[in-house]
């Protein structure tokens, strides 16, 4: 695995491995969203695909009463979260190995994922997140620019997904 | 493709994200030990199986959760879809016909 940028590449997609970074499943009733919002120091975004960033450390709302916390490693969000447990209830769980993440860009982004993607991701908004499916595998799709995006992909699956995704960079680099 | 509105996303969205989950608005019995074993089988088995407008529940990959739709069997079109929890709601006229 390589995290190493390299700009040879001249392919209208780029396929990149992203640095490992803490990733935490956070599940709590909507109830006690606000208190442990304030716990973290961090806006948890009540709309679904909606996304919120605070001090390098990122909420993104995958369920009513379910979130995706991405921050730096070495990040303590676990310590804040605990003094509040028993005003919030909630389950939060360290799923920073279950998923490797992929960086896709370039101007071919959107034939690349609209091969495997069902869901229209021309018209997901930039900014947002959204839990859909790559060929039958769940995956994470974080859109970070009109040709950048990020794809979260559990472990296990990402070999079949990273030969798909090759599959179709050539076929898109041929031309078809 | 079909598409299906989820009404905890409130969006429309293709129908590989979902998954079918079997009829709708079926309780399961508070003291099960006292029902009978007719009783229990018609819980465990007996479906209405219908021709026309069916209540049923659907998963969302995106949201990971289970809602309520009414989708007429015969031409696979969604009626509507809500929230799971909420009572069973209506047939209009458009639906029944």
């Amino acid at each position: 695995m390589t995290n190493q940028k390299h700009h040879f590449d001249a392919s209208p997609v780029l396929v990149e491995d992203v640095v490992p970074a803490l990733r935490l499943s956070l599940r709590v009733k909507p109830a006690h969203r606000a208190t442990l919002a304030q716990a973290l120091g961090l806006d948890l975004p009540a709309r679904v695909g909606a996304r919120a960033v605070a001090n390098g450390t990122e909420a993104l709302c995958l369920g009513p009463d379910e979130w995706l916390l991405t921050a730096p490693e070495g990040t303590d969000l676990a310590s804040p979260a605990r003094a509040v447990y028993a005003d919030a209830p909630h389950s939060l769980v360290d799923i920073s190995d279950r998923e490797v993440t992929l960086r896709l860009s370039g101007p071919a982004v959107l034939d690349l994922l609209a091969a495997c993607c069902p869901r229209n991701v021309a018209a997901m908004p930039v900014g947002t997140a959204a839990r859909t499916v790559f060929d039958s595998a769940t995956v994470v799709l974080w859109r970070d620019g009109p040709a950048d995006f990020r794809m979260d992909v559990w472990r296990s699956f990402a070999p079949h997904v990273r030969s798909l995704l090759a599959q179709v960079r050539q076929e898109i680099a041929a031309g078809l | 493709m079909l598409l299906i509105h989820c009404p905890y996303c409130e969006d429309t969205l293709p129908e590989l994200e979902f998954t079918y989950a079997g009829e709708a608005h079926i309780a399961r019995p508070a003291d099960p030990s006292t029902l009978s074993d007719e009783e229990w089988r018609d819980f465990l088995f007996i479906r209405t199986n219908a021709r026309g407008p069916h209540y049923e529940r659907w998963r969302h990959v995106g949201c990971g959760r289970f809602f309520n739709a009414l989708r007429d069997t015969v031409s696979d079109r969604f009626l509507m879809t809500y929230k799971a929890g909420l009572p069973r709601p209506p047939l209009t006229n458009e639906a029944a016909e």
